[in-house]
Order: structure tokens, then sequence, then C-alpha cells
């Protein structure tokens, strides 16, 4: 693998393959901070043509790969793995078409998701897709795990706004995938790249659809007594015909978070903060605030909030945005996940997250995307305490289990990543998970695209996984 | 062309599995609304999915729906309405009886795909039979959802040649108070795709956005509460010359358009998809071929060109592939793809779910 390591270093200037212990150290993890392992080396791409090098050079090789944006991925997207490298694409940031007539913008994969929106602003263009993490997740990232936000529900994930994609496959062959229209012919092969987890390959460049800014934003914050009640508020949105941009709920623990975080304002004495969103043209949010300001009134609220300028309603969202973060100051550690349930049984699924969390003695803070019944369960730990992490996991365990007992789904817009390995077998049956097997090896017949991720590494899933984390058996991985 | 051996019907999708692995040779087809896709070369045993048809699960509340998949589109839009709601791609060959399996095989979309997207934007799930005779679920049934692969939007144009659709999960939407259809003139081909883009946009959200085969008609709807389309349609009049259609014209417009009367009704039909930049080039090459007529639709994104049978396709296909434009043809004879070029990851993927060739080939 050293004689791999050379051959390497002859395909970009020395500066950019790193090699060193210290070097490797800040790729070791992304945002599942739990899990960390050295890759053999990192490779430094700056242009598109020297990520197709490299992809080919690891597929005559035989050298596993993960392709690296800015490593927020909270599945363990873009861990490493020990006997590959790492090809970060930080590097590869340019907008290299922003066309307002077309209302389309084409990207290098190592654009951050916000620079896009602030680019297309002057054209009171927008990109919709909005993860929390917007302000410095990449593009790149966004398309190899679908990623969400808090619009989903009207809007989609960012599948929903990639109309054309060139990549490096794991065999090295490059192709291209629709492009500037919104429509496509034969087979949607951009939507099937969309959320491959990087097991298919590498986007060199991504089509993204613009959407017009809405002209118009009516914002409602409202305090509930309970979270049913909240949970109640929003089946009464939902039934009423309209269709909000945005519909999310934050819990006692995570209010505590913001506020003390950010000082966020809420109503006191509330065990929900339910957030609503309209948006659309001036004289249709004037008409259709009027009918959710009823509605919300008659949802026996604590305190209702409309915003009344832009600025309360910024300060409504820098709560909800900075609520992961502030969680993370009320402990050392934590675990995000991120099922759906059906909608109508969030309430009853907030209710049994709170009895598992308390049975295992384990703090659970809840934000969710209410409107799309994505739950976003923190569950706190404290690493350093013996068993904690492992009495968090296996609750995150149960809360996934009951997701798909409910019908809905393990993973809403993370991905499955290392995380969730154990848990795409039990919502996928054998021949499900071997079609996706087959698929996934003919986009990469060698395994080297992001090996262990999605799916277990040595190949057949692995059913009935307890106790260590496959990779982890295996030796691969190492935890903090 | 065709040869059809044999037409099964199966009435369930353990059915539809078991017709699928009892021969060598399978093309699902529904109602027969685009038969071209149907037309392969070296025969196959027809599945018709006329008897698996049928609402399997409708949750107003959660906004989707799950549907046998030879359920029609009308059917579910009946149903949708009664709730309130509606499937806001518009499916297309509404009245002709198309199914939802067939829309989503054949991947297309109707006028209302500007607003909120197309088919692949509305597909949640499905139930299909692989090559290997498998019935298999990927996607999910709730509207976000990331877990596997996406292998329901791949199947959206998919023509049958890749799984046999058994079922499908949709996301809906609550359907607008009011609609309002412009009809809006302009001095040609250029000034219509300007009123395309301009509109495109605009302020108002237009939730349709058609060129209408004179070339010069645009039809832009709008939706939402009544009293706010009346404001805004008096704005989008000030710019633009036209009337604003009354409830009964604007529904025979726009069912003109889903039901494609307008096009030749023996001649060749395909779908193109474009940009709106190259409305005026492909409107200058439906001139030069006699009596082609050329509808726009999704705001410039997509044109469904109908050829009369005395235009040669060959000389189609040519001036179409020059463009740099890429097609399906959906009714009459001429080959299937126009500007589709082989890949060996189609192949590879081909073989990945139907390694013993029993679906067509992804060819023609």
């Amino acid at each position: 693998m050293t004689d791999a390591r050379h051959r390497l270093a002859a395909l970009l200037p020395p500066d950019r393959v790193l090699t060193q212990p210290e070097q490797l150290a800040a790729y070791e993890s992304d945002a599942l901070t739990a899990f960390r392992t050295c890759p053999l080396a990192v490779a430094i791409p700056e242009t598109t043509d020297e990520v197709v090098k490299l992809v080919r050079f690891c597929y005559q090789e035989r050298l596993p790969f993960v392709a690296r944006g800015s490593g927020t991925s909270l599945s363990g997207g873009s861990l490493p793995v020990a006997d590959g490298i790492v090809i970060a694409l930080n590097r590869l940031t340019r907008i290299l078409r922003l066309d307002p007539a077309q209302r389309i913008a084409v990207v290098e994969p190592g654009v951050v998701n916000a620079q896009v929106s602030l680019a297309a602003a002057p054209h009171r263009l927008h990109y919709a897709p909005d993860p929390s993490s917007a302000l410095i997740c990449t593009i790149g990232g966004n398309v190899a795990f679908n990623s969400g936000g808090a619009h989903c529900l009207k809007y989609g994930m960012t599948a929903n706004h990639v109309l054309g994609i060139k990549a490096v496959l794991g065999t090295g062959e490059v192709v291209e995938w629709g492009g500037a229209s919104r429509e496509h012919i034969g087979p949607d092969w951009c939507g099937l790249f969309n959320g491959n987890e990087g097991l298919f390959g590498i986007a060199l460049e991504i089509t993204l659809q613009l959407l017009p800014r809405a002209e118009c934003f009516h914002t409602v914050l409202a305090g509930y007594r309970t979270l049913e009640q909240a949970g109640d508020a929003v089946s009464a949105v939902v039934a009423s015909g309209l269709l909000p941009g945005a519909i999310e709920i934050m819990d006692a623990l995570a209010l505590e978070a913001a506020v003390a975080a950010v000082h966020a304002d809420y109503p006191p004495g509330c065990e929900a903060v339910l957030i609503v969103e309209l948006e659309g043209p001036r004289e249709t949010v004037a008409l259709d605030r009027v009918r959710l300001d009823a509605i919300i009134a008659g949802s026996h609220p604590v305190e209702m909030r409309p915003a009344r300028d832009a600025d309360e309603r910024l300060a409504i969202w820098k709560g909800r945005k900075s609520a992961f973060s502030a969680v993370g100051r009320l402990s050392p550690d934590f675990i995000v996940q991120d099922g759906v349930v059906p909608r109508r049984r969030l309430g009853e699924a907030l209710r049994r997250i709170g009895e598992m969390a308390r049975e295992a003695g384990v703090r659970c803070a809840n934000v969710f995307h209410a409107g799309d019944g994505n739950l976003h369960p923190l569950i706190l730990y404290d690493g350093r305490e013996a068993g904690a992490l492992q009495r968090a996991e296996a609750l995150a365990g149960r809360i996934l289990r009951m997701c798909i007992e409910m019908g809905g789904s393990i993973t809403g817009e993370h991905g499955v990543g290392v995380e969730k390995l154990e848990y795409l077998p039990v919502m996928f049956n054998a021949d499900e998970i071997d079609c996706m097997m087959r698929l996934r090896a003919a986009f990469d017949p060698h395994c080297i695209a992001n090996p262990g991720k999605k799916f277990p590494r040595a190949g057949a899933p692995a059913l009935q996984q307890r106790g260590l984390h496959p990779l982890e058996k295996a030796g691969v991985l190492s935890r903090e | 062309m065709i040869q059809v051996s044999a037409l099964l019907t199966p009435t369930t999708p353990a059915e539809l599995a078991e017709a699928v692995r009892s021969q060598p040779r399978v093309l699902a087809v529904g109602a027969r609304t685009k038969p071209r896709l149907s037309q392969v070369p070296n025969g196959a045993t027809l599945v018709s999915t006329r008897a698996l048809r049928g609402i399997v699960e409708y949750e107003p509340d959660e906004f989707t729906f799950t549907a046998l998949a030879g359920t029609s589109v009308r059917e579910i839009g009946q149903v949708l309405a009664g709730k309130g709601q509606y499937l806001p791609f518009d499916p297309m060959w509404l009245e002709a009886g198309a199914t939802l399996g067939g829309t989503v095989a054949a991947g297309v979309s109707g006028p209302g795909r500007f607003r909120f997207g197309g088919v692949r934007d509305f597909i949640l799930g499905v139930r299909f039979v692989d090559g290997q005779g498998r019935l298999l679920r990927m996607g999910g049934k709730v509207v976000k959802n990331c877990a596997g692969f996406d292998l329901p939007k791949f199947f959206v144009g998919s023509l049958g040649r890749y799984g046999v659709l058994a079922e499908v999960t949709f996301k809906v939407f609550p359907a607008p108070a009011a609609r309002l259809t412009l009809k809006l003139t302009t001095s040609g081909v250029e000034a219509a795709t300007r009123v395309l883009m301009d509109a495109a946009n605009s302020r108002w959200e237009p939730d349709a956005l058609d060129l209408l085969p004179d070339g010069k008609t645009v039809c832009l709807r709008l939706a939402g509460p009544a009293p706010a389309l009346e404001t805004l349609s008096r704005e989008v009049l000030t710019r633009w010359p036209g009337q604003a259609l009354s409830t009964e014209s604007a529904e025979a417009a726009w069912s003109e358009v889903r039901e494609f009367r307008w096009a030749h009704a023996d001649g060749v039909l395909v779908k193109v998809a474009i940009t709106p930049a190259v409305v005026p080039s492909l409107d200058a090459l439906a001139r030069s071929l006699d009596g082609t007529r050329v509808h726009v639709s999704a705001g410039g994104n997509v044109a469904f060109v109908s050829l009369p049978s005395s235009v040669q396709p060959t000389a189609w296909h040519e001036r179409l592939c020059a463009l740099g434009l890429s097609g399906v043809t959906l009714r009459g004879n001429a080959p299937l793809w126009c500007g589709v070029h082989k890949t060996a990851i189609a192949s590879a993927v081909k073989q990945a779910l139907d390694p013993q060739n029993r679906f067509p080939s992804t060819d023609d």
C-alpha cells in the first residue's frame, strides 16, 4: 500500500497529497464525531480533470476512496476508510454558470450551499434546499446525501432541484445526465444519483434549478403547554388546505438550549414552540395569513407571535437554525437521528421517544420538521462516561425501529452512512437489499467508492447486528 | 413491427410477478395512450395492467396515496378532488384513460409541472417486478425519505425496460382555491419566448405557462385564493395584451393540451426536453417541416412535437439532433430515441436489474 501512496504522489503536486499523521488528523472524522478513522492519504484536486484522474487511479489500483466536502455529514458519510484515500473537494468551488433567464446555476461539487443563493440573489432567485448546515456544507455532499432542510414538504429535497449531473463513476467512466432543462428524456439518472451516498462515484458538475425568491413571507411563532397541542395545530394547518413553506417544532429542551445559546426569545413555560411560514405573492399571503392566524389562534397556544417585519422573521429562524449547535452546549456529545413517521403519528412518536429516553436515563431534545414528519431527536451523552455512548446508540436504535414500525423511514435527509447500517436491512428485505447491491456493483464493481457506507463492507447485509458497529468489529473503526 | 404473442392480465402484484417469471420476454402496457413505447422490434409477451387497478391507501392528512399501477389517472384525480387535493403535475391523457404506471414509465407531465415539478418530483415509492421476477419495494410511503437508492425516480421515463411497476406511492398537494387562465397574445415566437422567461421570473408564481402551437399565444395560469388572482391577473394584463378566460373556456383550452387534440391524430408525437432559449430555433425547425406542430409546456422546458405522416422521421431526427436536443417518440412510426447516447453505465444497470433481458432492450 506504501507503493500506492508513492504512485498517488505522482498524480498531484506534493503539497496536495497529504500523508503525514498530523495532516491526516483533520480528515479523520465528520459531523458524526463518535467515529474516527485515519485514511492512507488525502488528495486535494483543484480541477475536475484531476478528480477523474484520481478516481481512475483508484480503479486501477483497487484503492478505496471517500469523497469529502466540508465533512458535515451527520451519518458518517465522509468517514475515511483505513485502507483508502480521501478526495477532498473543497477547492472545486467555481460557479461555472449562472443563467437568470433559464434560472439555473452550474456548480462544482465544492461550492458551499449558501453561496449559490448568494450568487443568485441579485437576480431575485434562490436555491431552495436549505439544510441547517447551509453556510458550510457543499453541493457535492448535498447531492450525495440528497439533503433536505426546512422546506421539503412544499419544495422537496436536493434531488428535486438537481437538473443535470456530470460525474465520474466508480468505474472511471465519465457520464453526463440531464442538463439545463427541467425535463429529462429516458430514465431519471440524476434522480438515481442523488442520495447514492458516494457509492456510485463523484459528481463533478451539478446543474441546479433556481427559483424566484418569494415576494412576501408570513411567519408565526406559537408556544404550547404540551407537544400534543403543537402537533394538533400542525394537523389543523395541514387539513386547512394551506401549503406552508415550513412547519417546524422545537421541544422544551431544545428551547432551553436556544435561549441559552443565542438568547432566543420564546414564550416562557412552553413545552413546545411551533413555527409556520407562508410565502408567495403579497396578495396571496395577505389572504392566507388571515386563515393561518385564525387556525393558530384556535389551537390553544399560550402565546402567538406573528413576525411583524423581516427582522422579527429572521430572529425566529435564527433560534431554530441554531438549535443543533445550541443543544451541543448542553452536553459534551450528542447523536442526531432523522427518522420519519407519518405526520398524523407525530404526537404518538414524540411521546414514545420521551418514554424511551426516560427508561434509558438519557436526555433527548427534539427539533423537527413537523410538516413532513421528519424527526430530529438529539440524544445527549457524555462520551467520557463508561457506557454512555452505547446507551445513546441503543436509544437511537429503538427510535429507528419505531419509525419503521409506524410505516416511516430510518432517514429523511441525513442518509444511512455508517450510523444506520444496521437498520437499512430492517426497512428493506433481503431481495431488496440484493437489488441495491447489484445496482451499486454496476456503478462500482470493485467496491472502492465509499465502501462500508449504506451497506456493511463485507457485502452480505448484516440482518441482526448487535453491539459493536460492523466496521468496528472489522477493526476498521475506532471511537473516541 | 409488433408481435403480440399473448396478453396476460394479472390482478395482483404477486400475479404480476408470476406473469413476468412465466415468460422469456415481457413488456408491460397500460391503456396504450403512448403506443410507440410498446412497439418493440423482437416482440414480447404483453402484460396488461388493466386488471391491476385501485387505490390501495389514501391518507389525505399525510398528502400521500398509493395505487396499483393500472389505476387510471382520471380515477385518482376524482378521488383526490373529493378531499380537496390534486397531483400538481397535471397527468396527461386523462380522458383517454392513461394509467398511473404508464404515466411514470413514460415520464410525461402536464402543464402544472411548471410550478412544483413533474412526475419525478411527486413520486415517493414503488413496488416493481425486476427481471428476475422478484416483487421489490423501493423508496417509501412518507413524503420525506432517503433510505436506499432512489429507484422510484429512475423509473420515471424508464419505459418498462428495467422493471415493471406494480404499485406507486405519490405525494399530493392541497388544490388551490381557484385558478385563472390568461391568454396572452404576442407578435411571434421571439416575443412569446421573452414572455415565457419574464413570467417565469416574475413575482406572480404562475401555476402553468405554455406556448400554443400557433407560436404566439401564451397560456398563463394563476392559482390561489380568487381575490388575489384578480389583482395579479390585472397586473399581468397590463404588462402584455391578452384576456382572462372563463372557467369553461379555460377548461376547454387545458383539456385540448392534456388530451393532445391539437396534434395530428395519425402522425408522430415526440416529447423533447428543451430550455426556453431554444424555443425560437425549435419553432423554425417545425416550420421547415411542413405541417409540423409544436406545443411548448412548463415555461419552455418541454416541447411536444407532432409531425404529420407526410414528414420523414429521418429528416426530423437529423434536425433535432443538430439542435443538440433529445427526445422520445410517444406515438407513430419513428425511432424511439433521438439524441440519447449509449453509456456503459446504462448497460450495466440494465444488467443489474434485468440480467436475463426479460424486458425489451433499452435501445428501442
